[in-house]
């Protein structure tokens, strides 16, 4: 496979096959290492400039695709929507010709709606990645949390993943069920009905109703964070009920059949979707995935800059 | 002035308001129907028509557009959408009163009927609004509206979520023997949400608008115009379980009416796929089995006629992010195109139904005048081409916006001469 081999923009793991996911996932195994090395650095995107734009705060994926980035050699502008054009009313198409005017290579982009990423891929010609448009797809994301599992667990097929939480207002959980069930894992999603979105069961997973039903069938647990504004939208009466009811907590835990590991995407709320010693107990795998998220980073921007997948006897001259 | 007489010969004359369908020739003499028969002599001085091949009906009638005057002359003007309405064979628009200002006092209703005679193309009747602004509070005169032209009165755009407004609405039309027409759309439950609720909306990420948002309000409505008995003319109908409870009260013989749009019976959600946002409209696309229900409620009845819900909107505010974009696509100039080629083609109506929706039953429903060829009736007719296939050019439009999903769609059938009057204000070059 060759420069095309993701095309141009990476908006979400639905349009991609599972041959082009086990690529970007294969793709980062050699990335992993340059992060550990004292000098971390490889030369793969010299001369390229990337912007980050974004429209949404965030912290972690920000700073990870700007570390992706560094670490590749590439220059980088960071754009935060709090500041910039945007807060004096400029529209999305307009921010996004003149970021092209001048002669960029690649956008990533995180916006509150939905859509927006391939909106913007389709109105100009730099690589873009989505890094989480509104409800809809946050793929780096899906990708990392796939590399985590298979570091775990040595494979992806035939892997048991529940979902947990807030399945209706999440990108990451679209990015997950497309991901994992292209690459042959099973999918559970767990959650409060008033947070399930309609149809899901036609994305092709099963509806857990209870999360000890979840413990008993999964071999991870992948957990969502809840946000306040569920609860004063009406989705769920509180917090202090969701945690009573599908927290995940050691005690629900132990009653596993077996011990699973547990994904979350961060930020937490800890003492509401998870109780913190499950956070930072020996099944957690919360920080490999942050540290697999640099990886992945690195792996999309270095296949849709055109790089080749075997890049990793390249790296290691 | 008067004008020449116009007659229209050997065209297939469909008039359902008097069961006639065979070919005939028209005359039109100051601006009204003459006679319709077989070999009619040409006046003198009066332009003759070759309808040969061609079908001569009553103009078309549609009781739902948005003109946008006064308030955003940038994206339509009363002369613009009536010159849009002639040249899709339109005879006669209602305009929706969500303008800027609102049209909720006789002035406003009266600018827009002196800015349709200064365009001089299609006939225009305001529609006022119920509530003074629109806010859902109080309602505005009905008496006054209607003195200044007003046919109907509605808050269109939105939903009156007061049932009392609704049921005090419906009893006091009654006094002027007009429909109340309603937006349907219970706003605590279609809240934010920007496409219909099911399997697109999950995929696309997009916030959902349930089915039952929409009927919560057709049961509300239809249980209040029994209550009142007034008449209710539920707009642009877009799911089965309103179709279900349509059908219902008509069955007990209440005052309901309905409109379904081009768009309704012809797309489904799929269209959004890909954030098109001239797939966005409110009510959204829906599912195939109420497309489907749609469509088998023009063909019986149930819902009683075609209307456009036109409604333009800038190129810029449609190229965006798709919750930000707003709501509606153009009607007027696909409309019949979209019937023949969704309704009439597949075999599911005759012409003579369609023309039956289109016109005779959205004169009858809202009390206008035309929609029949008798004698003596206002001469407004169209000569259309039933069998015509053409590509939708947007570039093309008469309106002065361009948003529609159907830009390049082959369309069968479209008019060729449209008459107002006994005045030819549309002729296809």
């Amino acid at each position: 496979m060759t420069a095309a081999a993701l095309g141009k923009d990476l908006v979400g793991l639905e349009p991609l096959s599972a041959e082009q996911i086990r690529l970007i996932l294969d793709t980062a195994e050699p990335f992993k290492e340059v992060s550990e090395r004292p000098i971390k650095k490889v030369p793969a995107l010299r001369g390229k400039t990337i912007v980050n734009l974004f429209f949404e705060n965030s912290t972690r994926t920000r700073i990870s695709f700007e570390f992706a980035e560094k670490r590749l050699s590439a220059d980088t502008v960071n754009v935060a929507a709090a500041g910039s054009s945007v807060s004096k009313g400029e529209t999305l198409v307009d921010t996004a010709r003149n970021l092209e005017a001048m002669r960029i290579d690649m956008v990533v982009i995180r916006h509150g709606s939905s859509g927006a990423a391939r909106f913007l891929g389709e109105r100009i010609r730099s690589n873009v990645i989505n890094a989480g448009d509104g409800k809809h797809e946050h793929p780096t994301q899906g990708l990392l949390d796939m590399l985590t599992l298979r570091d775990r667990f040595g494979r992806l097929e035939g892997l048991k993943v529940a979902i947990v939480g807030d399945i209706l207002h999440s990108r990451v959980a679209r990015s997950n069920i497309w991901g994992l069930t292209k690459l042959g894992a099973e999918v559970a999603v767990c959650g409060p009905p008033s947070l399930l979105p309609r149809n899901v069961r036609d994305l092709g997973v099963t509806v857990l109703p209870r999360i000890e039903d979840a413990i008993q069938w999964a071999d991870a647990l992948n957990v969502l964070r809840l946000q306040l504004e569920r609860m004063q939208a009406g989705f769920i009466p509180s917090l202090r009920e969701y945690n009573r009811v599908f927290g995940v907590s050691s005690e629900r835990l132990a009653r596993a059949p077996k011990p699973l590991a547990i994904l979350h995407p961060g930020p937490m709320n800890r003492g509401v979707e998870i109780d913190s010693d499950v956070a930072d107990g020996p099944h957690s795998v919360i920080l490999p995935q942050v540290t697999n998220g640099v990886a992945v980073r690195m792996a999309v921007l270095y296949l849709l800059a055109g790089g080749s997948p075997d890049w990793g006897a390249e790296g290691s001259e | 002035m008067t004008e020449r007489p116009i007659l229209i010969t050997g065209g297939r004359v469909i008039d359902p308001s008097r069961g006639a369908d065979g070919r005939a020739d028209v005359l039109l003499v100051d601006g009204r129907v003459e006679a319709v028969g077989v070999g009619i002599a040409a006046p003198e001085g009066a332009r003759v028509v070759d309808a040969a091949g061609r079908v001569v009906a009553p103009g078309f009638i549609d009781l739902h557009v948005h003109l946008r005057e006064p308030g955003q002359e940038d994206l339509e003007t009363v002369a613009t959408g009536a010159m849009a309405a002639v040249a899709g064979g339109f005879t006669a628009v209602c305009a929706m009163p969500n303008t800027d200002p609102v049209t909720d006092n006789q002035a406003a209703v009266g600018f827009i009927v002196r800015q349709a005679l200064r365009a001089g193309k299609a006939r225009v009747y305001p529609i006022g609004a119920l509530s003074m602004g629109q806010r859902g509070e109080l309602l505005t005169e009905f008496g006054e509206l209607i003195g200044a032209g007003a046919v109907a009165v509605s808050d269109d755009g939105r939903p009156v979520v007061s049932s009392h407004l609704m049921r005090t609405a419906l009893e006091y039309a009654q006094v002027f023997g007009i429909p109340v027409a309603d937006h349907c759309e219970d706003p605590t439950l279609s809240h934010g949400g920007v496409m219909h609720e099911g399997l697109v909306s999950t995929r696309l990420g997009l916030k959902g608008i349930p089915a039952a948002a929409e009927e919560i309000h057709v049961a509300r409505d239809v249980l209040l115009a029994e209550l009142t008995g007034g008449h209710v003319h539920l707009c642009h109908m877009s799911t089965r379980g309103s179709v279900a409870l349509i059908r219902r009260a008509k069955d007990k013989g209440l005052r309901v009416t309905a409109e379904a749009t081009p768009h309704h019976f012809a797309l489904t959600q799929d269209r959004v796929e890909g954030y098109d946002t001239n797939a966005k409209m409110n009510p959204p696309l829906r599912e195939e089995a109420d497309r489907d229900a749609i469509r088998e409620a023009l063909r019986d009845g149930t819902i009683d006629v075609i209307a456009t819900d036109h409604a333009p909107h800038h190129y810029d505010a449609k190229e965006r992010e798709f919750d930000l974009a707003p709501n509606g696509i153009l009607g007027l100039e696909t409309a019949l195109g979209l019937a023949i080629r969704e309704l009439v083609e597949p075999g599911l109506l005759t012409l003579p139904r369609l023309v039956e929706l289109m016109s005779t039953v959205p004169a009858r429903t809202f009390r206008l005048p035309g929609g029949t060829l008798a004698t003596g009736a206002p001469a407004d007719v169209v000569v259309f081409d039933p069998a015509a296939r053409w590509t939708v050019d947007p570039g093309t439009f008469h309106s002065k916006s361009r948003n529609t999903p159907f830009g390049g769609a082959e369309l069968v059938g479209r008019a060729d001469l449209t008459i107002v009057g006994g005045r030819v204000v549309w002729e296809r070059a």
